[in-house]
């Protein structure tokens, strides 16, 4: 060991998200985090080898199962989120995948709230039913429903700190607690808050994922997502043969009591993402770092933009259902102020007048939001779901997904937010315009 | 502070780190599936002199084994306990007999008692930690598998 010792001090979160993960590296000096753009990585002698594979010695082998580069990503957002670690994949939905099937196996059941990103939904719907996992919707606001979901076999409760797109808040607290009275661990989506504004492990989570895509990168330029586990869930409790028993996959590793604190992780790493593949490219994990080094400060913006977007629209004659939970008419507004203090996010959605031709007409006004379908990006984005990615449902079908027929989603930037109220301006005179000739005709429903 | 957290304290845990040479581990086991194998493996391949305390076995790590800490014929720096909580009183009366320098209690090896008589007997004592980790976080390779090693700083070190 060299060097002086080094003080526990509590450093702060943007202290942390520059600094977290990475020291400069020893053998260069290179303050920047080094793009390690390699495959493999050369041993220093059969021992060696033999250590790394066996997980008896931290070490590089391949970088489908870890990468220099990777790591400083992955241990920047496991420190901002305050858990024992965390393990990158190629995408938020591989990384769902891959904390999922570490605890998974045919026959498990899963009990998820219904208010998810469609991606999730599919992947929840199709892929698990696929192998055997059977799921429970439940309404994420009602603790009972919660509760009484839960089955001899059970394995995990799962829900997002901020629903897509009605903005719903979940409960974290008391929904944890309900999953540990049935020895569950929670799972959490914290995409849309991100750790700068709420970190689900200290309100009792035990898994927290993120696509990395959204707002930890903030640039719109890579596919990412990351697993963090708290490192404290008793996965020796009787219901989780699958870490805790010994692993045919790893010549009998008892994943649990051999690492405790870092089993589940272990397991996630030298397992699942083995087996599933879906690793991060190293190129894209240091495109994420230089994301994460801004994270507060990009965060601040979004969420005082989207709270004047929000106000504005509000206020517009021709908005309704405006679902963002950072207004103070929001019904989540005690969970708000309990679990977001510094912001409740920057993507929600609301109705524009004028049904489905009225959408439309809203996004051909405008002319800086990007008309796309992502979200978290520092450029303000907004998509129409009825003509995009609910465009084969009916209007009643829509109804039924939780989408009105004028309903428009929208992702708050960082631009100059006079420019984001002028641009939705441009958009509601000719949702006016159109409507007022549709009228004059006497053709065009509304919604 | 509490209790635990005196056990725990990083500037502690590197001094102790850095100055030990010998470990005796109390509860090693021959299984090399077992933590207490992976740390023992650990230590020897980055150089402490590894002694295995354990009576049911001759020989572990290529080391020869002890029934106790009163028959190792040698100083010893740190005891490393991988034992219930409840033998700890004794193990700490055998290291403070033995005039070890610290007593290392892994991941739930939690007796505040056995804390209290190693300490009077002036021991430093690290509780519900692993030597393994820790020596991982301060001067091995934790940060390359992910893990949240809380380490900041902008000081450069070594060749790795």
């Amino acid at each position: 060991m060299t060097g002086k010792p080094e003080e526990a001090r509590a450093f702060g979160f943007e202290t942390r998200q520059l600094h977290a993960g990475q020291r400069p590296d020893p053998n260069t000096g290179a303050r920047a985090v080094p793009i390690f753009q390699t495959t493999s990585y050369v041993f220093e002698d059969p021992e060696s080898a033999a250590a790394y594979f066996n997980l008896q010695e931290y070490g590089n082998t391949y970088s489908r199962i870890m990468n220099p580069t990777v790591a400083v990503f992955e241990e920047r957002v496991a420190n901002l989120e305050g858990g024992a670690g965390g393990v990158a994949f190629a995408s938020g939905i591989a990384a769902q995948a891959g904390a999922l099937f570490t605890l998974l196996q045919p026959g498990d059941h899963v009990v998820s709230s219904a208010a998810l990103y469609g991606g999730s939904v599919n992947q929840f719907k199709h892929m698990l039913r696929k192998m055997s996992v059977e799921l429970t919707w439940v309404d994420p606001d009602n603790p009972d429903a919660w509760r009484a979901a839960v089955r001899p076999d059970t394995k995990a409760f799962f829900g997002e700190t901020i629903g897509n797109p009605a903005g719903n808040v979940l409960d974290i607290e008391t929904v944890a607690a309900i999953a540990h009275a049935h020895d569950l661990p929670l799972i959490v989506d914290n995409t849309f808050a991100t750790p700068y504004l709420c970190r689900p492990i200290e309100w009792g989570a035990d898994i927290v994922i993120h696509s990395a895509t959204k707002f930890i990168g903030g640039h719109g330029t890579s596919i990412g997502g990351v697993v963090v586990e708290a490192g404290t869930f008793n996965w020796s409790n009787g219901r989780f043969p699958v870490i805790a028993d010994p692993s045919p996959a790893y010549h009998g590793l008892q994943f649990h009591e051999t690492f405790g604190t870092y089993g589940y992780l272990m397991k996630l790493r030298a397992e699942t993402l083995r087996d599933l593949g879906a690793a991060m490219s190293p190129f894209n994990a240091f495109l994420f770092l230089q994301g994460l080094e801004t994270l507060s400060l990009r965060m601040e913006r979004h969420v005082s933009n989207a709270l004047a977007v929000a106000t504005f629209l509000q206020g517009h004659e021709l908005a309704s259902n405006v679902t963002y939970p950072g207004l103070p008419s929001s019904k989540y507004r005690p969970l708000t102020e309990k679990y977001l203090p510094l912001g409740a996010g920057a993507v929600f959605s609301f109705d524009c007048a004028g049904g489905r031709a009225g959408g439309q007409d809203l996004i051909r006004g405008v002319s800086l939001w990007s008309h796309l379908a992502n979200v978290g990006d520092a450029k303000s984005l907004i998509i129409h779901p009825a003509s995009t990615t609910h465009r084969q449902l009916s209007d009643d079908e829509l109804r039924a997904a939780g989408v009105g027929p004028g309903t428009v989603r929208l992702s708050v930037g960082t631009e100059s937010v006079e420019d984001l109220i002028w641009d939705l301006g441009q958009g509601f005179a000719l949702v006016a315009a159109t409507a007022a000739a549709g009228a004059g005709a006497g053709t065009e429903a509304t919604a | 502070m509490s209790d635990l957290a005196r056990y725990q304290d990083p500037l502690t845990i590197q001094r102790v780190l850095h100055s030990a040479r010998t470990i005796a581990i109390v509860g090693l086991s021959k299984n090399e599936l077992r933590a207490s194998y992976f740390v023992g493996y650990y230590l020897k391949r980055h150089g402490y002199r590894v002694i295995p305390v354990n009576p049911r076995e001759s020989e572990i790590l290529g080391g020869k084994c002890y029934a106790s800490l009163l028959d190792i014929p040698e100083p010893v720096d740190v005891v490393n306990v991988f034992r219930a909580p409840d033998a700890l009183p004794g193990i700490a009366r055998d290291a403070v007999a033995i005039g070890a320098g610290a007593l290392w209690c892994q991941f739930g090896v939690i007796n505040l008692e056995g804390a209290r008589i190693a300490e009077e007997g002036g021991l430093t004592v690290i509780m519900d930690r692993c030597l393994k980790v820790e020596h991982a976080r301060y001067a091995g390779r934790m940060h390359w598998l992910g893990f949240n090693t809380q380490r900041i700083t902008s000081v450069r070190a070594g060749l790795q």
